[in-house]
């Protein structure tokens, strides 16, 4: 598949710059500015900076997008652009459309152009559903412990990836499950109040939209865990939108997909991919950077989609 | 029992013809279809959502679903009997019941997508 960008793509892409919002935490309280003003100061500065990508969905090929690696290489393209460079990426799941042969090797030959120090990843449900997890496991289980949950601590800062697409039950949501949760308890142990988490994982922690199983059932307990904390983000994939909610000191984002958007909650019949204009496309698909400010919590988040919004 | 999945082009002209045979199958309890060959029932799935949510057939029956989303879908039997593999748009999945029973069944991919079916 070819990388090059057509005079159309070019257009767009210098349209993106001056469209789409910046968001940034600060207090507690989230707002927002256009990008265009962000341009000006490229960068949301800070200690270090890392990126959030999200339902790459490789192999899909729906109507809502004929071109996954293409809006993807955007993504990369678009990481790759930052300055200063993240220093990290997170892989919010749905790495692949439902573990299509081969598509976790195209998934890795596309992200070895990101050029930051490490990816790490969290498996959505489109991961794990066909084999429990077992290919996903065999190539991203390395330094994971249970069944794919991770913790690390980067510059100050105390990640955390959560599994909760392991256990779909007949009727039910997402979950975390009791050994996880009884790790994360356990991991989170001893950390200072003041450690800034970051928590990543697929499906979202809180109740987006029950009614298309947009939550995790028990992710109120893990965020029990996480209350007593000064600054704790907590980001996922999974709805294939932007959503942000701030409760006391935990801040919740939901990424947009680089693949194909969803409808809002309830704005559509089911949320199957949202079918848009073709040029409308690049305005619904995007990557997230977060920034650390060693001493300054909480965390800058920027969200940036992958081209011009649709009129 | 047997189950598989057939490819697109056929069976969409094969499934037109098959629903214009079935009409009138999904009564409570699916007949045979014409010409006296096994008995043949089929659930949809559109909108996230099996229809109808409970079919009740006679033993032996071969029940066909098809997939209208763009999404993937599965059918995966709770208890573990059968499991579809991710169904693109248009692709089917079949299974015979040989045996009386309750199967419900659910979407391995949007689990509060379920359903069921009852084999007399």
């Amino acid at each position: 598949m070819s990388n090059t960008i057509d005079r159309r793509g070019f257009l767009e892409c210098m349209a993106w710059a001056g469209s789409g919002l910046v968001w940034v935490l600060s207090g507690g309280v989230l707002s927002s500015r256009d990008l265009a003003e962000a341009a000006e100061t490229p960068s949301v500065g800070g200690d270090f900076s890392f990126v959030q990508i999200s339902d790459t969905h490789i192999g899909f090929n729906g109507e809502a997008n004929k071109n996954v690696l293409g809006s993807l290489q955007q993504a990369i393209d678009r990481v790759n652009a930052l300055r200063p460079a993240p220093e990290l990426v997170l892989h919010t799941g749905d790495l692949t459309h439902g573990q299509k042969p081969g598509a976790f090797d195209t998934l890795a030959e596309a992200l070895k152009s990101v050029r930051v120090g490490r990816v790490f990843y969290v498996p959505g449900e489109h991961d794990v559903f066909a084999d429990g997890g077992k290919e996903y496991l065999n190539r991203y289980g390395r330094g994971t412990v249970g069944q794919g949950w991770q913790s690390f601590d980067y510059k100050g800062v105390h990640f955390v990836g959560l599994v909760n697409v392991l256990t779909f039950k007949a009727g039910g949501v997402g979950a975390l499950g009791e050994d996880q949760l009884e790790w994360l308890e356990k991991d989170l142990d001893g950390l200072s109040t003041s450690t800034p988490i970051v928590v990543f994982t697929h499906i979202p922690l809180w109740a987006v939209y029950p009614q298309w199983g947009w939550t995790t059932q028990d992710g109120e307990q893990a965020l029990g865990y996480l209350r007593r904390f000064g600054s704790v983000t907590v980001l996922n994939g999974h709805i294939h939108q932007i959503m942000q909610k701030v409760e006391g000191t935990i801040s919740f984002h939901t990424a947009r997909s680089t693949a194909f958007p969803q409808p809002a909650p309830g704005a559509a019949p089911s949320p199957g991919p949202l079918k848009v204009p073709v040029e409308a496309l690049g305005s619904m698909l995007g990557v997230r950077e977060v920034a650390y400010v060693q001493g300054k919590s909480p965390l800058a988040v920027v969200d940036s989609a992958l081209g011009r919004q649709g009129p | 029992m047997r189950a598989g999945t057939r490819g697109h082009r056929l069976l969409l002209m094969g499934s037109v013809l098959l629903a214009l045979v079935l009409i009138g199958a999904y009564a409570s309890v699916a007949g045979p279809s014409d010409g006296g060959g096994a008995p043949q029932a089929r659930v949809e799935i559109k909108d996230f959502a099996y229809q109808p949510a409970t079919l009740t057939v006679r033993t032996g029956t071969t029940v066909t679903w098809i997939n209208h989303d763009d999404e993937l879908h599965t059918v995966t039997a709770s208890a573990g009997r059968f499991a579809s593999p991710g169904l693109e748009h248009d692709e089917t999945f079949f299974q015979r019941f040989a045996e009386a029973g309750t199967y419900t069944y659910f979407c391995a991919l949007h689990p509060r997508m379920t359903a069921t079916i009852i084999v007399q």
